[in-house]
């Protein structure tokens, strides 16, 4: 690994957010739009005192663990089109770029973007509804961590499936967080989910973050464990994932899709 | 002499076994250091799919390559950072500025100065006043010597281009080859180059090598394969050999 490549992928992309109001758009705008309907909804239920939950915490807390999750795939994905739509792959991987340079940059710019946007959609949710998201403490921090990973994971996912089966395979990259939103148990407890479904929820280290962001409103502790399952299962995708790329490039190089993605 | 390319019994079959194309068909050939040697054949001959494999692009189906006499699997990252690739078919990002873009690459090939070397190939290519231009406002010339210019950026020792100047008009594509002769003469950089024109290649190339099928069908100089086969230029040569009439 040389981190001069790395550096090298990640400024080219930054040339980009300046002069590109989509690109911003896809920064800001949404991901704030999005907190604001569901502020302003979970400001509703909190003056229908249904009953003495903190439904505005759980809601709130909820969409902006998710829009994390979400965020991170999407941004990982987004990097990877860039070449792609612009042709570029193919001069990117004349030069010397190691997979996992390419890989890393996506990664990093994925975390740049993210940041961005939690300080940004954090501060509104303060600023507009007294949304603490450090009322979660310290459980914050492995909360961030884990969606991050996971959202990761699952963008070098789509990459893999984009190189080996085109750019028709793009709906996946907006697509798959959807499938694996009823699964996480984002807006609801796992015990809603029909036992089957409940079994896929626990192979989701999403999940682990939801469950865990709701125990910690009810109970304010939230137990070691489920965080340990997350971070294993993290780890466990992580290689999985690095190991389906590769193996995907590799089908790439022996059918000369490089090329043709591109076109 | 020593070889900057050699190939040894290539072969690219594309495809499931049953209904596979056979792309490169245990193809030998050597290009030797500082000179410009042209891969001919009809559409379809296996051309890019050679270029391809050399760079690593495509995996082979069996045979060799070696590169400066390394094979890419143990020294990749040393080939390609003396390696460069230049296509029309292949474009660089048209929403950045060519600056921004040939910074990029520079900075990927880990060029020490870039801002020295962009400028210094910038004049050579005459492309000074394009830098601050946003990549997707280019003609296809000036774009042309765009992507040259990001070819050379790493001081490359091999070249290779596969129809730089199919799309240029005959000024911009005549100005390109007598630029394509100059960094050859000047730098020593050895080329391995496709074109479908021949006056082209008789021009530029010290050798060419014909292919057909993925099979090597003749190589040598221009003017030998011309009396060899008593034809009247290389293009005749090239529809005797497309046509398989030698
Ligand atoms: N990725 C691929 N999958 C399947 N077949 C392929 C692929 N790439 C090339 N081929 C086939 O391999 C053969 C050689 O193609 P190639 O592109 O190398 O030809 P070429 O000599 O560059 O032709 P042209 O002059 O048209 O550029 C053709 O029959 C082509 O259809
Ligand atoms: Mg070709």
């Amino acid at each position: 690994m040389k981190f001069y490549r790395i550096k090298a992928l990640i400024i080219r992309q930054l040339y980009l957010y300046p002069r590109s109001f989509p690109r911003l758009m896809d920064v800001f705008f949404w991901p704030v739009l999005e907190l604001l309907v569901w502020g302003f909804l979970s400001v509703y239920l909190e003056k229908l005192n249904l009953n003495s939950v903190n439904i505005a915490s759980i809601l709130l807390g909820a969409l902006i663990f998710w829009e994390l999750l979400n965020r991170s795939q999407n941004a990982v994905t987004i990097a990877f089109l860039e070449d792609v739509w612009e042709k570029n792959l193919l001069n990117i991987f004349v030069t010397p770029v190691k997979l996992v340079e390419f890989v890393t940059s996506t990664v990093f710019l994925g975390l740049v973007r993210i940041i961005t946007q939690g300080v940004i959609l954090g501060f509104i949710a303060w600023l507009l509804y007294q949304f603490n998201v450090f009322q979660f403490g310290l459980y914050t921090i492995p909360f961030i961590i884990s969606l991050l990973l996971f959202g990761w994971i699952l963008g070098i996912f789509v990459v893999a499936i984009i190189l080996r089966y085109g750019t028709t395979a793009q709906v996946l990259a907006f697509g798959i967080i959807f499938l694996v939103q009823p699964f996480s148990a984002v807006f609801y407890p796992v015990s809603a989910l029909p036992t089957v479904l409940q079994y896929v929820a626990y192979i989701l280290p999403s999940t682990y973050v939801f469950e865990g962001m709701r125990t910690i409103i009810a109970t304010g502790t939230l137990p070691l464990m489920p965080m340990v399952i997350s971070f294993a299962l993290n780890v466990v995708y992580l290689v999985l994932v690095m190991w389906f790329f590769y193996a995907m490039f590799r089908v790439v190089k022996k059918k000369g899709l490089l090329l043709k993605l591109d076109q | 002499m020593t070889s900057t390319i050699s190939l040894h019994n290539l072969v690219k079959k594309f495809g499931n076994t049953g209904k596979e194309v056979t792309a490169v068909d245990d193809l030998n050939l050597e290009v030797e250091e500082g000179t410009i040697t042209g891969l001919l054949g009809p559409n379809g001959a296996g051309k890019t799919t050679t270029i391809q494999m050399i760079l690593d692009l495509i995996t082979p189906t069996s045979g060799t390559i070696k590169i400066f006499g390394l094979d890419m699997k143990h020294h990749r990252e040393e080939i390609l950072n003396k390696v460069n690739f230049s296509s029309p078919y292949v474009s660089l990002p048209s929403n950045l500025k060519v600056w921004e873009n040939l910074y990029t690459f520079a900075r990927l090939y880990g060029v020490a100065d870039i801002k020295d070397k962009v400028n210094e190939l910038a004049d050579f290519f005459a492309i000074r006043d394009l830098l601050p231009r946003m990549t997707a406002t280019l003609s296809t010339g000036q774009l042309t010597r765009v992507n040259l210019t990001k070819a050379l950026l790493n001081d490359p020792k091999l070249l290779l281009l596969d129809e730089p100047t199919s799309s240029l008009d005959p000024d911009i594509a005549d100005r390109t080859r007598k630029l394509l002769l100059k960094i050859n003469k000047e730098r020593g950089i050895t080329m391995l180059y496709t074109s479908h024109n021949m006056e082209e290649i008789e021009e530029l190339c010290d050798r060419v090598i014909f292919i057909n099928k993925g099979k090597l069908r003749d190589q040598g100089t221009s003017s030998e394969l011309i009396s060899k086969y008593g034809r009247k230029d290389l293009n005749e040569v090239f529809l005797a050999i497309a046509r398989d009439e030698i």
